[in-house]
């Protein structure tokens, strides 16, 4: 390739009036071998951009944007599943507590004689495990008269 | 569009935004994050992407404005731009004519360059574009961008010639 030409596309390129064919023509002649002396200073400046576009994007895309969408949606659907578990529970027991109420008034006498006669029961034979105090109760009466 | 005709679609140019996403953030690790960003952003209009003549073009705006305001909230943060891959500029005698004959000289005199000019230098002499599809993307008439162009590779060149001289001397 001649010289001068490779001088005037030089001063051209520094001008930036050069084509892009004539950049590759620049770029092609500073990468043979054959380099004139006095413009070996301009070598690295075209093997630069050589080698600059080689660089390659390597990291990974994410394009989940998706799928994302989707663990929304199924957190949500998880979220209202929890609450609708937890409001039929609730919503469901509080049944069983309102056989609490008789309306039949003989009915409930006899319930409540029944709950009574069970106190009265309880309380009676706590009152029996006491009774051996009463040997305590005689005997300080004897001593003490 | 399914993920597999988008990443058809986005193959062809996703290394040149990232180049000129680093030639910006210099940072690799940053660089990486605007791409996905990017991308991610194509990804969301997907249905009205067929509208857009060029794709790429559409995904080097993108770019371009999302770097800048990168930068320009780094700064208005007064945050230092950190970065892993950017040696000291201040590099060592011995460091500096190593680099003389390297493309790493070029590249660090380039990161010192105004950032409208790096955009320029990295579509022109990197991406190889024409000026017309810079002039879209960076919204600006051939004879600017020629202006802006010149300037940088002069700049390069003198900041070339004088650390050779300095080799020397």
């Amino acid at each position: 390739m001649a010289l001068d030409r490779i001088e005037i596309l030089l001063e051209k390129y520094f001008e930036a009036e050069t084509s892009i064919a004539e950049e590759k023509e620049l770029k092609n002649y500073f990468a043979s071998s054959d380099v004139a002396q006095h413009l070996e200073q301009y070598k690295p400046i075209f093997g630069y951009a050589t080698q600059a576009k080689q660089e390659q994007f390597t990291a990974r895309i994410p394009l989940n944007t998706k799928k994302r969408k989707s663990v929304v949606w199924l957190s949500v659907a998880a979220s209202v599943a929890v609450l609708l578990g937890v409001g039929l529970f609730t919503f469901n027991h509080p049944e069983p507590q309102n056989s609490g109420v008789i309306d039949d008034p003989e009915v409930a006498f006899r319930e409540t004689q029944k709950a009574l006669a069970l106190i009265s029961q309880s309380v009676n034979k706590g009152i029996q495990s006491m009774e051996y105090l009463n040997e305590y109760e005689q005997s300080k009466n004897k001593i003490f008269k | 569009m399914n993920q597999k005709e988008f990443m058809l679609l986005v193959n062809p140019f996703k290394d040149k935004v990232f180049r000129l996403a680093k030639r910006l953030l210099v940072s690799t690790e940053e660089a990486e994050d605007a791409t996905q960003e990017v991308l991610v952003k194509l990804w969301n209009k997907n249905e009205s992407l067929e509208e857009y003549k060029s794709v790429e073009a559409v995904a080097m705006t993108m770019t371009k404005n999302y770097c800048l305001d990168q930068l320009k909230s780094k700064r208005a943060n007064n945050m230092k731009i950190v970065h892993n891959n950017f040696t000291d500029r201040e590099a060592s005698v011995q460091q500096k004519v190593e680099d003389r004959d390297t493309w790493n000289w070029v590249e660090k005199i380039m990161n010192d360059l105004p950032e409208q000019q790096k955009l320029i230098v990295q579509m022109r002499d990197i991406e190889e574009m024409e000026f017309e599809e810079i002039g879209k993307i960076l919204e600006m008439n051939e004879s600017a961008i020629r202006t802006a162009l010149s300037r940088a590779r002069k700049t390069i060149r003198e900041t070339m010639i004088k650390t050779n001289h300095y080799g020397i001397g």
